[in-house]
Parts: C-alpha cells; sequence; structure tokens
C-alpha cells in the first residue's frame, strides 16, 4: 500500500489508540475503527500537518448531510488517502 | 474578570491580523466566591480558570481574524502546564496565536504571564461552527465591551 496509508494508518492509529494491525484500506473509519468526531478533527489536524494540506471537512460533511455523497467516498480509508494525494498534488501543481 | 461569570477578558491589547496573534490584559479580583473554596485561607486562581482565560483569548482571536462569521468552541486541551500560582490583584498578560486553521477546527498556542515571567500555557483546539440562533449580536457586544471590535476590527 502506499506510503500515504501508512503515515495515515500511523496518524489514526497514534491518535485514536487503535492498534495499527486493525486498521486496513478497506477500514470505514467511523463504522469499522469506531473514530467519533472529536477524535476525527484531531486526526485531520495531524494529517493537515503531516501533509500540507487542508482536508475540506466542512465541505465532506456537507455533501454526506445532503445525500450529494456517501459516507465512504470520505471516510473509507482507501478513498481518503486518494483524495489526500489528490490534494497535495494540486497544491505541487 | 469576574470569575464567577466567566469573564476572563478584561481588555484586548492588541489583535495582529499578519502574525494571527492577540494580547489581553485581565486583572483577577481582589474577592470572589470562587476563593472561598479554593483555597480556604490561601486565595489562588485555579487552574481550570487559567485554562478558561487562554481560551477565551484564543476564542476572540479566531472571532476577530474570521470576521465574527462563526463560533469557536473549545474541544481540546493539549500540553497544558502552571508554572506558578496566581492570586488576587495579579494583573496577567494573556496571549494566544493561530497555529493552524482546519476546515471547521482551529488550534491555537495560549499563555499567560505576569509581570513577564510565565504563569501557564497550552495548546488549545477548537471546532469551528456557525453561530448559535441569537448568540451572534450577544458575542459581538461581549467583543465591544473587552475593546476587540471598536479598536481592532
Amino acid at each position: 500500500m502506499s506510503s500515504t496509508f501508512e503515515t495515515v494508518a500511523g496518524i489514526i492509529s497514534e491518535t485514536a489508540d487503535i492498534p495499527r494491525e486493525q486498521i486496513t484500506p478497506e477500514s470505514h473509519a467511523i463504522e469499522d475503527l469506531g473514530i467519533d468526531s472529536l477524535a476525527f478533527l484531531d486526526i485531520a489536524f495531524a494529517i493537515d500537518k503531516a501533509f500540507g494540506i487542508k482536508l475540506p471537512l466542512e465541505q465532506w460533511t456537507q455533501e454526506v448531510n445532503e445525500g450529494k455523497a456517501p459516507a465512504e467516498e470520505y471516510f473509507v480509508l482507501k478513498n481518503l488517502v486518494s483524495r489526500i494525494d489528490a490534494l497535495v498534488a494540486a497544491k505541487q501543481a | 474578570m469576574r470569575l464567577e461569570y466567566f469573564e476572563m477578558i478584561d481588555r484586548v491589547t492588541s489583535l495582529d491580523r499578519d502574525a494571527k496573534r492577540i494580547e489581553a490584559s485581565s486583572t483577577v479580583p481582589q474577592d470572589s466566591p470562587v476563593f472561598e473554596g479554593h483555597f480556604p485561607g490561601h486565595p489562588l486562581v485555579p487552574g481550570v480558570l487559567l485554562t478558561e482565560t487562554m481560551a477565551q483569548a484564543s476564542g476572540y482571536l479566531v472571532l476577530g481574524l474570521m470576521g465574527f462569521t462563526h463560533m469557536p468552541f473549545l474541544m481540546g486541551v493539549d500540553k497544558a502546564r502552571f508554572r506558578t500560582f496566581v492570586g488576587p490583584g495579579t494583573v496577567l498578560t494573556v496571549t494566544a496565536q493561530l497555529e493552524h486553521e482546519g476546515s471547521g477546527y482551529a488550534v491555537t498556542k495560549a499563555k499567560i504571564a505576569a509581570e513577564g515571567k510565565p504563569i501557564c500555557d497550552a495548546e488549545l483546539r477548537f471546532r469551528i461552527m456557525p453561530f448559535p440562533e441569537g448568540m451572534d449580536g450577544l458575542m459581538r457586544a461581549q467583543a465591544t465591551r473587552i475593546g476587540l471590535l471598536e479598536e481592532n476590527i
């Protein structure tokens, strides 16, 4: 798996105190890993710092609440990693 | 400071938008019911109220930088250290620096000093949310009272 996933998995493991081996690319941050909204903001802060980006959490939340996107789009880790990679690429472009 | 009303900031002395930093002044009252219990015969400002003071300075910083569009609510306190005692009549200088503005949250580093000597410091995290109904005007009035709006915005 990508180095981005490894970094994110490490952040989640450390921030939310979840054993690293439980965290896979298919893991749903909320449903599988039990991460609550407060912990997710801690994780977002660590991701923002690690990658020099700003995860658009407000936009994602709004899209999920309005039914424009399923939560899996953002909270399944392989999807979250893809979005992080896209944000990093956009920043470097 | 009116400890029992949680009005911890007396006056905002500067808001530097470029540096994303605020400085405020507060004077610990000579008398307060808080001191009856903390501690009998030995009045000290509780650490939780010093933390609240740092949080309020940080909150006014976020409010000022965001132009009072959203309300910051304290959601985390990290690395809090209380380095010395604070008694009645102490004049406090409270500073807060925005460390990171995320999407829907913000992180500050805040500290309190008295006569140049460090009293406490912490890293604080806030959830940034739309104002609850009717709160906007009340917070603006509060900010005006401490000089944030009239002098710095």
